[in-house]
């Protein structure tokens, strides 16, 4: 390629990039590292997903989409495929088949767990998960969003600001009088609520929370569902639940997963009236 | 609604405490002049005189002692258990046996055992040997080598548990039929032995006993401030999360795979300086430092000691090698009876190890106590 030649490219792409704001349609948007892309109005997309185990079909098919700022809750059966789908997004499980993207540029199936959770997608197992032998501020330390290297952990001290995040989160998550406390010690529902807190300070685009709910009080479930509506907008959500009081307090749309692709979608009350769905629920 | 600028958080803990400082410093002090002072200064009929016999013996329970603590850096905290850190304390101790052995062959003659050998030349793994610098720099290369390489590729396949444990063992097994060939030329199954001098300084002095115990001393407490120093960053808390919860640690955005491999090479460099203080201590390295056996025991020591506490395997390694030297002489066949009964009570009875002990007596005195007040606390009325 001449220099000549280049030059004219260079300038070419600068224009696109000033002149029609990245989106002509003879030129892609540039794409960042780093960077999820919403500017088509998705951050999670699934198209065509198929993993099978030993022949049986765990996702089959599955379509999904989420847009920024959106909180989905997703039902289904046991054995729908929920968790799988979740391993699939967070890189646990390769699927066989199929599309995952993150925003409209990064490919999920090209990145490895700790990948992707840096780049902004959160998880809450079904089982609470915590590191049982460290205290709860220990626990919220660990997950805080900052270099996750070995020379930058064995460095690492806390600065005011992430001081003040912590202890907002402590606020948030009910726990602020626990500081201290071994997290193994903590209460079903309270372990709950430190893996939420642990997702928060992370500070992801996307949180997929499996089951948040399950093990809590009435009093912690209400409060749960005020902090998910809290999260609403700022954040992605994608709640898998079966407390179906919990979806009704918290859902704009919810999908119905059945044998491993979609069944149904759409509000609380659409997809309860859905023939299908409640043939899938009640049984034959 | 409380505000978030009224609650204090934990602030990170000291290196040591006013107390641990003060154990540390005696300690120093203990190794470097109380213990030299006792043996050479006092006379030896007196009572307060040390035995070169107890020098020599204290001094080789320090280098145990620091390889207790490298297993409990990649078992107690990291949760990775491995039966076969005896490869690297022994690859250390032959790295210096090397050096001594041309040392005791004088400049520009072959160590006696090649001369047996008909061998003319050096082989190429022995051209670094001749130099002290060299030596000390690959005493921590070498296992760290070794260990990285075997460590990558087992982290890496995410090998675990149970199985990891295996290959560990299978590994220094190997390493220990290796060199017991001659031709891999380490001297066989004889391994290395008749040292002389080190850096020109006769070894059989009663001096160079005590400054080796004194090195040894140094090297022991220099590697618990630095596990220490490990530990309390939040690198080790990191490791006690992958030993908790690795998904969860995956999932908050860490790769196990480096905290892994880092913390197991410094483990096995660890091995490698315990290996090095050693052999001129106790004159001779030969493969069978790298049996099986010898690598259980090891794990032995930090597990009677106290995993997940760097102080309990110190006491661990003193406390069974301790044992060890008197019962070997009192009653030489039950020892390793003793041994896997040792391992048995700590694993179901004592699961905190001898630094815990107290801890689970109060426990279990409250608990007694707790049931006497109220006998029929549980039973249906």
């Amino acid at each position: 390629m001449t220099p000549d030649l280049m030059e004219a490219g260079s300038e070419r792409l600068q224009r696109y990039r000033t002149e029609s704001g990245g989106r002509s349609p003879s030129m892609a948007r540039p794409v960042v590292a780093g960077e999820v892309d919403v500017t088509h109005g998705r951050i999670l997309y699934l198209e065509d997903v198929h993993v099978s185990f030993d022949g049986f079909k765990a996702i089959n098919g599955l379509n999904l989409d989420i847009a920024p700022g959106e909180l989905r809750c997703i039902i289904g059966p046991n054995g729908a495929g929920k968790t799988t789908m979740m391993d699939i997004i967070t890189g646990k499980t390769r699927p066989d088949r199929g599309t995952v993207f993150f925003g409209s540029t990064i490919d999920l199936l090209r990145y490895r767990e700790p990948e992707i959770a840096a780049m902004g997608i959160g998880r809450k197992f079904q089982k609470p998960t915590v590191f049982e032998q460290l205290s709860v501020f220990e626990n919220l330390e660990l997950a805080l969003k900052t270099h996750k290297g070995v020379a930058a952990s064995m460095r690492f001290a806390l600065n005011g600001a992430q001081k003040d995040r912590i202890a907002e989160v402590l606020h948030t998550i009910h726990l602020a009088g626990s500081t201290t406390r071994q997290a193994g010690l903590l209460s079903h529902g309270q372990k709950q609520w430190l893996e939420i807190g642990m997702l928060l300070v992370q500070e992801p685009r996307l949180l997929l929370l499996d089951e948040p709910v399950a093990g809590m009080t009435d009093e912690e479930t209400a409060r749960t569902a005020e902090l998910f509506l809290s999260l609403k907008g700022k954040h992605s959500l994608m709640v898998v639940e079966h407390d179906m009081h919990f979806i009704n307090a918290i859902s704009e749309k919810v999908t119905v997963l059945c044998d491993g692709s979609v069944l149904a979608e759409g509000t609380l009350a659409q997809v309860q009236a859905d023939e299908r769905v409640i043939e899938v629920y009640l049984g034959r | 609604m409380a505000t978030t600028t009224d609650l204090q958080l934990p602030a990170p803990e000291p290196l040591l405490g006013a107390r641990g400082w003060a154990l540390f410093l005696a300690a120093l002090i203990a190794i470097c002049a109380i213990a030299p002072a006792l043996n050479l200064l006092v006379p030896e009929g007196s009572a307060l005189h040390l035995s070169d016999y107890l020098v020599g013996l204290l001094g080789k329970f320090m280098c145990y002692a620091i390889v207790a603590l490298a297993i409990d850096l990649i078992w107690g905290y990291t949760g990775i258990l491995s039966l076969g850190h005896g490869l690297f304390f022994a690859l250390g101790g032959y790295v210096m046996g090397m050096h001594l052995m041309r040392e005791a062959a004088g400049p520009g003659a072959l160590p006696a055992f090649m001369g047996f050998l008909d061998w003319k030349a050096l082989p190429w793994h022995w051209a670094l040997s001749g130099s002290f610098a060299a030596t000390v720099l690959l005493v921590f290369a070498v296992p760290g080598a070794v260990g990285g390489v075997f460590g990558y590729f087992a982290f890496r396949s995410r090998i675990k548990g149970v199985y990891f444990s295996i290959i560990t063992q299978a590994l220094t097994y190997a390493a220990m039929l290796l060199f017991f060939r001659n031709e891999t030329g380490f001297g066989g199954n004889n391994g290395f032995t008749g040292f002389t001098g080190i850096v020109g300084f006769s070894l059989n002095t009663q001096g160079m006993h005590v400054l080796l115990f004194a090195l040894s001393g140094l090297a022991l407490l220099g590697c618990f401030l630095f596990s220490r120093w490990l530990i309390r960053s939040k690198y080790g808390r990191v490791l006690q999360a992958v030993r908790d919860a690795e998904s969860r640690t995956m999932f908050c955005g860490y790769d196990p795979l480096p905290y892994k491999l880092s913390i197991w090479v410094i483990s096995a460099m660890m091995c490698g300086l315990a290996g090095a203080l050693y052999v001129p201590q106790v004159g001779i390295i030969n493969p069978s430092e790298m049996s099986v056996g010898n690598s259980i025991e090891m794990a032995v020591w930090t597990a009677v000691g106290g995993r997940a506490s760097l102080v309990g395997p110190i006491l661990g390694a003193f406390a069974v090698n301790g044992g060890k030297s008197w019962l070997t002489v009192a009653a030489p066949e039950s020892w390793l009876y003793v041994l896997g009964a040792l391992f048995i009570v700590v694993t179901l009875f004592m699961p905190g190890g001898l630094i815990r002990l107290p801890q689970q007596l109060r426990q279990w005195r409250d608990k007694r106590r707790a049931q006497a007040a109220a006998p029929l606390k549980g039973v249906p009325a």
